[in-house]
């Protein structure tokens, strides 16, 4: 089953000591579909994305990504994180570096590229996300929205089969979040497989071929987004989204 | 503008102007008064017409810098301890890293170099400095080791300092290295770095930016040990105005050997402040930010 989906979770089991954060996670990812993921913070969003990238080791089930078990034994976690790109809510960008050594450091040292195509290529990327002018410039000189968008570029700059974000406009101000999600609508246009955590219900509603609804490590309710925000059968989804509405938020 | 610049030091708004003036004025006369009366005890005291020739002596002052046929020149031997600590320096700031980052290592197999890691430095900083220099340089050349119990007294002398400070030196670099926020880590590995990529790139990059004060501190402190070599029987610069002082019974090599410690000390403890102020500049600019 599934030999052709990018990504397939089968019963995910986490926990932190005696905390059981994702209780039995099944979810298929098709190539260049997007899914949003929602719920109330500590229902498992970010965790069930670091499991995917390998950051947390699972304690039960499976990982497939693109039909190759990474949860299997001896797999190198450094070869499939290659092809997993993972945007975080607090940008994390180096900030001893200049932004385009930024995007060049991982596709060069990992990847092996020269220095000359890594550079034309972080050129390319900053281009098309209007950040050219900023290459030279070091992280702390960016707002958080720009920040947040070489983020993006540099995990692009993987050439990243699939792209994972965690809450990317979460730290950011309410006047800069538009910028980041409009660079992340262009790249759901051209086909990008993503799995996204958010807030951001509007945008959730806009953006994913699909919707799940996370409750306390598990997948309560999963559709497509004009069903689950009008029509959401279980009780806790309705709740949740009873929630959401009344501040203001969708 | 915001306040955010001058607010916090300035305990209360009361014409800050005026009261720099004033501040200047006390603090000028506070200075000279308190010097004025230093200088009126060092005068008056009894024997301060000894201290001074035996201190203080221009002539002797001069004769112990250059040294004489029978004496070694101070400021010759001098270059000694310069050599001796620029070496030195060199071989702490390697050996320091390679134990700061042996000591973070994680995983099971490791465990007996971060055993050697950890008891290397509680080893080290825990013994005093001149009973290492005493065990490495009388001790080796005891073992008959071939080339290894010949060498000068001055490689002794170095590296036994290099054993001691490397210790020290290896805490503030794991200080840096914890310093760094464990998303960093984070970022790189899931960009496909490997471990060491990620600490070679991006953790000790930020780690060592962080702790360069803390480290020109411990390397003001070795500047001044290098006097300790003399144990051995090197002529650096305390020793040689010990040989002035023991032929001419005047002390004025003493003090001519203490102002050069301080002379290539100052500079380098500027360097420190300057440092220091950048980077609290800095915190508070990404603080804004």
């Amino acid at each position: 089953m599934n030999e052709f989906a990018a990504l397939v979770l089968e019963d995910v089991h986490k926990s932190f000591g005696e905390n059981e954060v994702l209780k039995g996670i099944d979810l298929t990812v098709a190539p260049h579909e997007v899914v949003c993921l929602i719920g109330a913070s500590g229902s498992g969003k970010s965790t069930l994305l670091r499991c995917v990238n390998l950051v947390e080791p699972i304690d039960s089930g499976r990982v497939v990504v693109e039909r190759e078990e990474i949860t299997a034994e001896g797999v190198d976690a450094n070869r499939i994180r290659r092809r997993i790109g993972i945007v975080y809510q607090s940008f994390n960008l180096f900030p001893h570096m200049t932004v385009l050594r930024n995007i060049t450091l991982a596709p060069r040292e990992a990847l092996k590229m020269d220095r000359g195509e890594a550079e034309r290529q972080a050129r390319a990327l900053l281009t098309r996300f209007g950040l050219l002018d900023k290459q030279d410039e070091y992280p702390d000189r960016l707002s958080g929205g720009q920040q947040q968008r070489v983020a993006i570029v540099r995990a692009l700059a993987m050439r990243p089969h699939i792209m994972l974000l965690d809450e990317v406009t979460s730290a950011l101000d309410p006047e800069l979040v538009a910028e980041v999600l409009a660079v992340i609508r262009e790249l759901a246009r051209e086909g990008m497989t993503m799995l996204i955590a958010t807030h951001e219900m509007g945008f959730a509603r806009d953006i994913a071929d699909r919707v799940c609804f996370l409750d306390a490590g598990r997948i309560l309710e999963q559709g497509p987004p004009e069903r689950i925000f009008t029509a959401p059968q279980n009780p806790r989804t309705r709740q949740f989204l009873g929630r959401i509405i009344e501040a203001g938020r969708l | 503008m915001t306040t955010t610049g001058t607010g916090p030091s300035v305990p209360s708004g009361r014409g800050s102007r005026a009261l720099g003036n004033r501040a200047v004025l006390v603090s000028s006369a506070s200075t000279v008064l308190f010097f004025a009366v230093i200088a009126v005890i060092v005068v008056l005291a009894p024997g301060s017409e000894v201290v001074a020739e035996r201190f203080f002596s221009p002539p002797h002052l001069w004769q112990s810098l250059v040294g004489s046929e029978s004496e070694p020149s101070v400021l010759g031997a001098f270059l000694l301890n310069v050599k001796i600590f620029t070496v030195s320096e060199v071989f702490i700031l390697i050996l320091a890293l390679v134990i700061a980052v042996v000591r973070g290592i994680p995983g099971p197999v490791f465990f007996p170099f971060r055993l050697l890691a950890v008891a290397y430095t509680d080893l080290f900083r825990g013994v005093p400095l001149i009973l290492v220099l005493y065990m490495i340089g009388f001790g080796v050349p005891g073992l008959g080791l071939g080339f290894v119990s010949y060498l000068p007294d001055v490689t002794y002398g170095i590296i036994a300092l290099v054993l001691v400070y490397s210790a020290y030196v290896a805490e503030v670099y794991r200080a840096g290295i914890e310093s760094v926020h464990e998303s960093q880590n984070a970022a790189a590995r899931s960009l496909g770095l490997t471990r060491w990529q990620s600490l070679r790139f991006v953790v000790l990059p930020q780690a060592i930016r962080r702790v360069i004060p803390p480290l020109l501190n411990d390397f003001i402190g070795l500047q001044k040990d290098t006097a300790l070599v003399s144990v051995l029987g090197s002529i650096e610069a305390a020793r040689a105005a010990q040989i002035y002082s023991a032929s001419e019974f005047n002390y004025a090599s003493y003090v001519v050997a203490a102002f050069l410690f301080v002379l290539i000390t100052i500079p380098l403890a500027r360097f420190t402040d300057r440092l220091i102020a950048r980077d609290k500049r800095r915190r508070e600019a990404g603080g804004l930010a």
